[in-house]
């Protein structure tokens, strides 16, 4: 699955371009605050309404959370970069220009490791500092497009507010590989504390240039570009889509046109935005009401020192302690999941023991109540107090998932007091077992031949008997044991 | 009292009124007579609002403030001021309120100066003349047919004429250096980053400073003082190196001149190279030394300055879409809607530097033209600081002709572009240069232009005060005299 996207000879050449919305309190390059939600164009000044004589200044804060992402991405950050004007014509854009980056970005030539079964490396292009347009809603028309719409209204709150754009190399091969290579970046981006990356909202953009070419071959195919594709899932499936759609072309001896797409997710079809005839020249040039940016190589050196644990390293810490790539690997890109764990695995002091919990108990009770792993009644401490009692052996398996249910429910109990009332602990003690025992064995004869004669797996059974006359409790080791032993006497 | 404003310098206002010999609204009142008088032929206002003007000044004769407390001032209409209309002499912006002043109005606000009103200038400060007005040309004072200069004309003609003791204007190839000349007044354009361009309606952001226009080297040192300062709004500006102090004239012993003497081969008139030559005679009589400079890459200066300026201009002037403010002429789609405003909302000047950019800018030209004039221009501030390793100053006339008349180039761009050869080389290097009356020429005001390095601010106004005092020009044109 992490493998490669082949089919009929042709293999997918796939890049992207990811926009990220740089969580900052005031806009890209005037005191306006970077907020949402708010009333329309309420968030505006002179400057991102482009009134006349308006002039930018930097937000420094935005410069510094993309150069630690930069860093985070392994790139390079130039100790010069520049900002420069990107022109065109649209009523989301108050200048008529966007100040972006263009030929000095701030952030230069990475490279993104993607680990576990199957693992790649993705190269960065760059990734540059930008400002947002504002945000259009075109009423009547055809599909929310101004064209042919009935009216327009602009809301500035977005417009000015700080963007980084992350540009890959096309290194990626499948949509599985794309979808692996967005949930790590994005998981890196929310743990650096840069954004918040919800896709949903918009914070986290995605762009993919798909093509498709001989297998074996070094050029590449005419590419689209799949255009805002707005969760991790629908991106691989649109560019699964779209690999589908210039295979069939390809096969019946058309030609792929260069164009930009949209894909529906509730169709599963993809629509042409605007061809390359339609293309802008953007008439790129510097920005001369800004100054370079500039990077002391000190700063940077102590940016990178105070980097958070990034999720790769996190992973290969977790399956360095033994867990499953599988889980590590959750555990390293869900955020609020691997604080939990990491606090739940402190407590308890084993990491595969409070993985199991994580992973099993924990996960169906968030999965069912919807809630993130920080929102759980179920805190850490109280998780690893029951953990506790199942480690020391208070309590068997069966009970424990019992506690659990009760801890969910009764935010004020505790895990102790739960086993103490319920009367929960284990029956442990021989004398008690061996009387639960041979009850069992007095009442299943023909199961005891069976063992006798050879059908080992009948203890499995005589067992469950056992549990279930101890009401659950037995400790099923002691059990095991003590069955075993009445039986080969 | 009555108060003879005609060559009253903002110093001796001021002085007036710290002296309690007028109040500010008696000196206001003056000016807006003056106004009513003369500015009728002239046209250098496009605003004139007495009543805020009266309440402003009567709002400092209140608050008894010291200083220049009280001084008024014309603003070039390029200069954005919150509440009062500012157009930039185009249609597009006609009837646009700023929300918020340009910080050099705001710092004058806070130095107690009283706005007269919003002057004329050649549409968005493209053009040398002030006859691309949107809203028709202004006249200079010495002869009524003949233009002031530009794209400040509007500021100078107030001056000259005695509507204004000394105005706002703002230079990009020569805009305030030129019409000072034209006008017969002091105009200085600071050092590039010393004054902010925040509010200043933008033409070319590389290349324009806002500076003073005034009567006496000394007036423009008092204004540089209010308005050189650092801002947090503008961020290529750091305000300046150190604080202008104000001027006395003396000897020049121990100052070296360059004299850029190829330069001054290509075509200056007759009387003002006279005038000029009789300049560096006084250098040398007040004990400077003149030497030749050379200059070679400034002869090129015209082309890359029309590459750059209108490169920057094209994305500058791209927010005037219709969408959010000034003009809009409705049309059936937003294109067509573009397409229609801005055909109505900009003069003909306007849209050729318009499509210059544009073109200067196009995939398969930029590097032809935009890259290559940034290293031309490059080259030109090489040229400067090599001067400036030898010289304290260059000199060179402000312009190579005195002022002409009105419709005489409206029809040969080239040539109108020409008239700001000797001005626009020194935007191109972001380096100060003053502009100092010197002397007439068949009646008309010519202008000795001094050019220093970064920051030389100081110098410079020290320099331009000893050529001032060996002049003794007389800043007052004769048909303003008997006008008044
Ligand atoms: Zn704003």
């Amino acid at each position: 699955m992490s493998g490669g996207w082949q089919r009929d000879g042709y293999e997918a050449v796939i890049g992207l371009e990811i926009h990220v919305q740089l969580d900052t309190a005031s806009k890209m390059f005037c005191a306006c605050p970077n907020r949402f939600g708010d009333e329309p164009n309420t968030n505006v000044c002179m400057v991102c309404l482009a009134h006349p004589g308006a002039l930018p200044v930097a937000n420094a804060e935005a410069v510094r959370q993309s150069a630690r992402v930069g860093l985070a991405l392994g790139c390079r950050i130039p100790a010069a970069s520049e900002f420069s004007r990107k022109q065109y014509f649209y009523p989301d854009s108050p200048k008529a220009y966007q100040i972006s980056q263009y030929d000095q970005p701030l952030c230069a030539e990475g490279s993104f490791h993607v680990p576990g079964e199957g693992a790649f490396t993705v190269r960065i292009t760059r990734a540059h500092l930008e400002e947002d347009a504002a945000k259009m809603i075109h009423a009547g028309g055809d599909a929310g497009r101004i064209q042919g719409s009935a009216g327009s209204v602009v809301d500035f709150n977005r417009a000015g507010t700080p963007l980084l754009e992350i540009v890959t190399e096309p290194d990626l091969r499948s949509p599985e590989q794309a979808r692996r290579f967005l949930t790590l970046l994005r998981a890196t981006v929310v743990a650096i504390g840069a954004s918040d990356c919800d896709m949903e909202k918009g914070s986290l953009r995605a762009d993919a240039n798909v093509s498709i070419r001989p297998i074996g071959s070094a050029g590449y195919g005419t590419k689209t570009e799949l255009k805002n594709m707005n969760s991790v899932r629908f991106l691989a499936r649109g560019i699964e889509a779209e690999l589908e759609r210039q295979l069939g072309l390809v096969l019946a001896g058309e030609e792929v046109r260069q164009e930009t797409l949209h894909f529906d997710p509730a169709t599963g079809g993809l629509t042409s935005l605007r061809s390359k005839e339609e293309a802008h020249d953007y008439r790129y040039f510097p920005e001369p009401d800004l100054l370079p940016v500039t990077q002391d190589p000190d700063d940077l050196a102590a940016l990178a020192g105070q980097l958070p644990e990034l999720p790769v390293a996190r992973f290969a810490r977790l399956t360095g302690a033994g867990l499953p790539e599988a889980t590590a690997l959750l555990l390293a890109t869900e955020v609020e999941l691997a604080a939990y764990y990491d606090e739940l695995a402190g407590r308890v002091g084993d990491a595969k023991v409070a993985a199991n919990w994580v992973m099993g108990e924990l996960q169906a009770h968030l999965n069912a109540a919807g809630i993130a792993a920080d929102a759980s009644p179920v805190t850490p401490a109280r998780l690893a107090g029951l953990v506790g009692l199942v480690v020391d052996g208070t309590i068997n398996q069966t009970s424990a998932k019992e506690v659990f249910q009760a801890l969910v429910e009764d935010p004020a109990a505790d895990a102790a007091g739960v086993v103490e009332a319920r009367g929960l602990a284990q029956v442990g003690d021989a004398d008690e077992l061996g009387a639960i025992v041979d009850g069992v064995l007095a009442d299943h004869p023909e199961e005891v031949a069976a063992f006798k004669g050879g059908r080992e797996q009948v203890i499995g059974f005589l067992v469950g008997q056992c549990m279930k006359a101890s009401g659950g409790r037995a400790d099923a080791k002691a059990l095991q044991a003590l069955l075993r032993e009445r039986l080969s006497a | 009292m009555a108060i003879d404003v005609i060559g009253l310098t903002a110093e001796r206002a001021a002085a007036l009124l710290r002296g309690r010999e007028c109040t500010s609204e008696e000196l206001a009142q003056a000016y807006l007579d003056r106004i009513a008088a003369v500015d009728g032929e002239l046209h250098s206002y496009l605003h004139v609002d007495p009543e805020r003007t009266l309440a402003a000044a009567r709002e400092q004769d209140a608050s008894g403030g010291d200083g220049l407390a009280g001084v008024p001032i014309a603003y070039k209409d390029l200069l954005s001021t919150r509440g009062v209309p500012t157009t930039a002499g185009s249609r597009i912006l006609e009837g646009f309120v700023p929300i918020e002043s340009a910080d050099v109005v705001r710092w004058g606000d806070e130095a107690g100066l009283v706005s007269l009103g919003k002057t004329n200038l050649d549409e968005f400060a493209m053009g040398s003349s002030t006859e691309h007005s949107a809203y028709g040309p202004t006249r200079n004072p010495w002869d009524v047919a003949r233009v002031p200069g530009g794209s400040s004309g509007g500021s100078a003609a107030v001056v000259a004429s005695g509507c204004a003791p000394w105005a706002l204007g703002t230079d990009t190839g020569g805009s305030i250096r030129q019409p000072a000349a034209f006008c017969g007044l002091v105009g200085l354009m600071p050092t590039y980053g010393s004054v902010s361009r925040f509010g200043v309606v933008a033409f070319a952001c590389s290349l324009e400073q806002v500076g003073p226009m005034t009567l006496t080297v000394r007036d423009a040192a008092l204004l540089q003082q209010v308005i050189a300062r650092d801002s947090d709004r503008d961020a290529t500006c750091t305000g300046p190196r150190e604080p202008i102090a104000l001027p006395e004239a003396g000897r020049l012993d121990g100052i070296t001149f360059g004299v850029p003497r190829a330069e001054l081969e290509a075509g200056v008139e007759e009387g003002v190279r006279a005038r000029f030559d009789e300049s560096l005679a006084i250098a040398e009589s007040l004990g400077a030394r003149l030497v030749d400079v050379e200059l070679p890459y400034a002869r090129h200066g015209l082309a890359a300055y029309y590459v750059i300026a209108p490169a920057e201009a094209s994305a500058n002037l791209s927010r005037f879409d219709g969408v959010r403010y000034g003009l809009r002429v409705d049309a059936p789609d937003v294109r067509a809607m573009y397409e229609a405003t801005r055909d109505a909302g900009f003069g003909a000047e306007v849209k050729r530097r318009i499509m210059i950019g544009t073109y200067a800018l196009s995939a398969g030209y930029h590097d032809a033209y935009y890259v290559q004039a940034q290293r031309v221009r490059t080259l030109i501030r090489r040229d400067f600081d090599a001067a400036f390793g030898q010289v304290d100053a260059i000199l060179l006339p402000t312009a190579p002709t005195t002022a002409f008349p009105i419709g005489a180039r409206l029809d040969d761009p080239l040539a109108m572009y020409a008239n700001d050869i000797f001005t626009l080389p020194v935007n191109l290097a972001g380096i100060p240069a003053l502009s100092v009356p010197n002397g007439l020429s068949e009646g008309l005001p010519t202008g000795l232009q001094i050019i220093g390095p970064a920051h030389s601010e100081n110098l410079l106004l020290r320099l331009g005060a000893a050529f001032e005092a060996e002049h003794a020009f007389d800043p007052v044109p004769p048909a303003m005299r008997s006008a008044s």
